[in-house]
């Protein structure tokens, strides 16, 4: 028996702790691993209040949230390869111009 | 039993984030990133959602971080480069981050009404979820299916980019 906010605050930290990695991460990859940490932080708010509120839609929201998920690291990835393709690098200092 | 679940895997989901930021390898913290996300899918059952955390296994897991783990060894991404990042970052945006979480936290101790969670709850069942899932909410769920075609798509296309432009060059 413990309190929902327990979750809440697990979620809350999650999401944080994605933002920092946003923030001093180096590398492209390791940036769009923080935004999938985000991601599920905020899932877990969703299933949280889904069982507070008895409610499904809850549970639903967080399905569609991983369908879009899986299509944004398909998309990301291969925009990833293709920003390799033509840099060479990973770094994000290094990737500072939009011109090739 | 509820407590000492939520303690072990609200503990592995904070270290593996915490590992996350602080390894310098991408295919470590892409390892760590799977360690959070599979402690997460035993906090959904602790939910009672178990749909979900078969999914969270199935599709978060599994097929999107091996395709996290692919990219890293197809490119053979070394290890991150220690540069100083932009200083507005470090002075504005670690405030910002510590001002953010305070704010959510104050906001959920102190809101009233938030119920508690115990192992005995009903959890929702597979049934429930597809009965709502197929008839108030088919149309978004059809939606995503064309969302998923044109990731495809676009992945796919993205990813021959390069050989398209050598075929032009020629």
């Amino acid at each position: 028996m413990i309190p929902i906010s327990w979750y809440l605050l697990l979620s809350a930290t999650l999401f944080c702790l994605g933002v920092v990695g946003f923030l001093i991460k180096r590398n492209l990859i390791t940036i769009f691993m923080s935004i999938e940490l985000m991601l599920n932080g905020v899932n877990l708010s969703f299933v949280a209040f889904a069982h507070q509120w008895h409610l499904v839609k809850g549970q639903i929201f967080v399905f569609f949230v991983m369908v879009v998920a899986a299509a944004e690291a398909a998309v990301g990835l291969a925009i990833i390869i293709a920003v390799f393709r033509a840099r060479a690098t990973l770094a994000v200092d290094r990737i500072d111009l939009m011109k090739l | 039993m509820h407590l000492v679940l939520f303690i072990v895997f609200a503990g592995f989901c904070l270290a593996g984030a915490l590992n996350l930021l602080l390894q310098s390898h991408p295919i470590n913290s892409a390892l760590s990133l799977v360690v959070v996300m599979s402690s997460l899918a035993v906090l959904y059952l602790l939910l009672g959602a178990e749909f979900l955390a078969a999914a969270q296994i199935i599709v978060y897991a599994g097929a999107i971080m091996v395709l996290f783990t692919f990219v890293v060894m197809l490119l053979n991404a070394g290890r991150e480069e220690r540069t100083l990042g932009s200083r507005a970052a470090k002075l504005l945006g670690f405030p910002a981050v510590t001002a953010l979480l305070a704010v959510i936290a104050t906001v959920i101790l102190k809101a009233q009404g938030l119920g508690s969670v115990a192992l005995s709850d009903p959890i929702t069942t597979t049934e429930e979820l597809s009965r709502v899932l197929f008839h108030e909410l088919l149309l978004p769920f059809e939606v995503t299916s064309v969302l998923i075609l044109i990731a495809i798509l676009g992945a796919v296309a993205l990813a021959r980019a390069g050989d398209g432009e050598r075929r032009v060059g020629k």
